[in-house]
């Protein structure tokens, strides 16, 4: 069984990715793959998970569900694992899914990885070997729930891949709504904001710089070349620390993991907490004045030199071969 | 009451590049940095509206270390909880550990109370031991906490972030809040408590102390079980393209390459039916 997080109808994309990884682990166990929807819009949200592989949607309406408290939203998981027993529960290791995960398996007493990376499946004796990185991703950890059930993890977003979204004719599922009521504690006052889809998230092309960029004028030039390539701009701790770049937007084990085609290091020394956001790349290309820089062992392709000459003659290249125009600010 | 683990620095864990395996000795030991949020926090919230701070780890016995820096921090009671048969526990066995060692300090100090506790720890960073002592105690809970608007002696109002969402939320006492570091900055130890903290007794409780059953605490109370660690391989290698430093245009020019190669290769992929 998986858990959509879902708002007014409408799952986060990570939801998504966390069913794919389920539909692998029902394939192997060779059982119907579940998925769960509370509070309004819950229906609609099953909707599309039908479109992406689900094959039965446990939906929950009622009183006390919204807005959204971890509370109520755990108690109402708890009462759907207490009536179907699923052998495995997965939800995406968001700030909301890591909160209600956790209440959900000491409700129901059983045990909970955090932020998987990898899943495979131990066939005979039906266990989830779910692995995570510990120590600030120096060590992963295999772990495994063995006497306990069901078998939770929560998935780190970013490392699983999208099922595709199949035309609606093509999939159906049964759908199961319940009504139910509660009264969490917690009460909601006001709330602000809706949960936003990080731009690095999706991002195709990631252009991160790190102490090495030296300053905003470095950035600048980041800035640019990810305009050129459609990219994004990240940053490593200390440049986030420096000022750079808003702390939203910083790669590694304390800001976000990413997974893009094309992954620009510039000015990155590569420090493992770094590393462990940005190794699920695709691609990575190096800009570094040190050859013996950590980042150059992860990278596939570097460039050993001075960004502020490399990065330059980088943007004029690419778009003298793309056919634009060079703009004479850069010259 | 404030929950505070002790961890060994993970900054400065090394890997061994010989055996390629993790290098754990002579790395110190540190009170876990949001827990200490958590503390200043609880000292504020004190200042506002009275009561007494009392810090509750779980750990082998030098964790006293962690202990003494919370007193010497602001904290009034400092308990241990220590004993061989809580050791590899989980974070299952942890909150079952923690509940038992805040029951009988609830007793002690008969108040309902508001438990703090960071939002995870430095090792093994699974953000799951606050919630789920929540769910233990059967406490409302609220997580990601970044201020404490209202405090009485029987509600509380706390805002809290997450993900682009700000919440103002209230809840009855007792209750459990999980805090983010921006809650309040580090206090600072004035010499007079610093002094005081080296002699104050930090009391020590093993399973008997908190009624604690055998088979709920440490490796038999822990449903998940670590089956394999490894340090993952080293990477390969990057290929140097050109050179840099004496020829920036040309290392550029095959960087180029190799980008819009990429590149044609996405577009292809987009134009393919379907995908």
């Amino acid at each position: 069984m998986v858990y959509l997080e879902q708002e007014e109808g409408q799952a986060r994309p990570v939801s998504w990715e966390v069913l794919g990884a389920g539909a692998e682990l029902a394939r192997s166990l060779e059982v119907e793959l579940w998925a769960a929807a509370i509070g309004q819009g819950a229906e609609r949200a099953l909707e599309e998970a039908f479109r992406r592989g689900a094959q039965v949607g446990c939906a929950v309406e009622g009183e006390g569900l919204d807005p959204y408290t971890a509370e109520a939203e755990a108690e109402a998981v708890s009462h759907l694992v207490d009536r179907f027993r699923p052998e495995i529960l997965l939800f995406p290791a968001t700030a909301r899914g890591r909160e209600v995960a956790s209440l959900v398996a000491t409700r129901v007493g059983t045990g909970l990885t955090a932020d998987v990376t990898a899943l495979s499946v131990d066939r005979e004796r039906r266990l989830m070997e779910a692995t995570r990185p510990t120590f600030g991703g120096k060590q992963m950890a295999t772990i495994v729930c063995e006497g306990w059930r069901p078998q939770m993890a929560t998935l780190r977003p970013g490392v699983f891949p999208l099922p595709p979204l199949l035309p609606h004719w093509q999939r159906g599922g049964r759908l199961i709504s319940l009504s139910l009521d509660f009264r969490p504690r917690v009460r909601v006052r006001r709330k602000e904001g809706r949960v936003t889809e990080h731009p690095l998230e999706r991002a195709e092309v990631v252009v991160a710089g790190g102490r090495g960029v030296g300053g905003p004028r470095g950035f600048e030039l980041l800035r640019e070349l990810a305009g050129l390539l459609g990219g994004v701009v990240a940053g490593t701790r200390p440049a986030v620390e420096a000022g750079w770049i808003s702390r939203d937007y910083q790669v590694g084990q304390t800001g976000r993991a990413v997974r893009p085609r094309l992954y620009i290091a510039v000015g990155v020394s590569g420090a493992i907490q770094h590393v462990v956001g940005m190794q699920q790349a695709r691609h990575i290309v190096a800009i570094n004045r040190d050859p013996g820089a950590p980042i150059m062992r992860y990278a596939h392709y570097a460039v050993v030199g001075d960004l502020f000459e490399v990065v330059p003659a980088l943007i004029r290249q690419l778009r003298e071969r793309k056919g634009m125009q060079v703009e004479p600010s850069l010259l | 009451m404030v929950c505070l683990k002790q961890v060994p620095d993970t900054q400065e864990v090394k890997i061994d590049p010989r055996t390629n395996a993790l290098v754990r000795e002579g790395v110190p030991a540190i009170p876990n940095p949001d827990d200490l949020h958590a503390l200043a926090a609880a000292v504020a919230a004190k200042e506002a509206v009275g009561g007494r701070v009392a810090v509750l780890s779980m750990g082998p016995p030098q964790a006293v270390r962690a202990l003494r820096k919370a007193l010497s921090l602001g904290a009034d009671r400092a308990v241990l909880l220590s004993d061989r048969a809580f050791a590899a526990a989980d974070t299952f066995a942890t909150t079952y550990t923690l509940a038992r060692g805040i029951a009988r300090l609830a007793r002690e100090e008969r108040e309902p109370g508001l438990v703090f506790c960071g939002k995870r720890a430095l090792d093994g960073e699974t953000g799951q031991v606050g919630p789920g002592l929540a769910a233990r105690l059967n406490f409302p809970y609220l997580g990601y906490v970044v201020r404490i608007r209202e405090i009485t002696p029987h509600s509380i109002v706390v805002e809290r972030r997450r993900e682009g969402v700000t919440e103002e939320l209230e809840s009855p006492l007792p209750a459990l809040i999980t805090v983010e570091r921006e809650i309040a900055p580090l206090p600072y130890a004035p010499l007079p408590r610093l002094l005081w903290a080296q002699e104050e007794e930090v009391e020590v409780w093993g399973a008997r102390e908190i009624e604690a059953s055998p088979e709920a605490v440490g490796l038999p109370g822990s449903p998940t079980k670590v089956i394999r660690g490894f340090v993952p391989p080293p990477p390969r290698g990057a290929e140097i393209l050109g050179d840099g430093r004496a020829d920036p245009e040309g290392a550029a020019g095959l960087l180029a390459n190799v980008i819009l190669e990429l590149e044609g290769a996405r577009e292809e992929v987009a134009s393919r039916p379907g995908a």
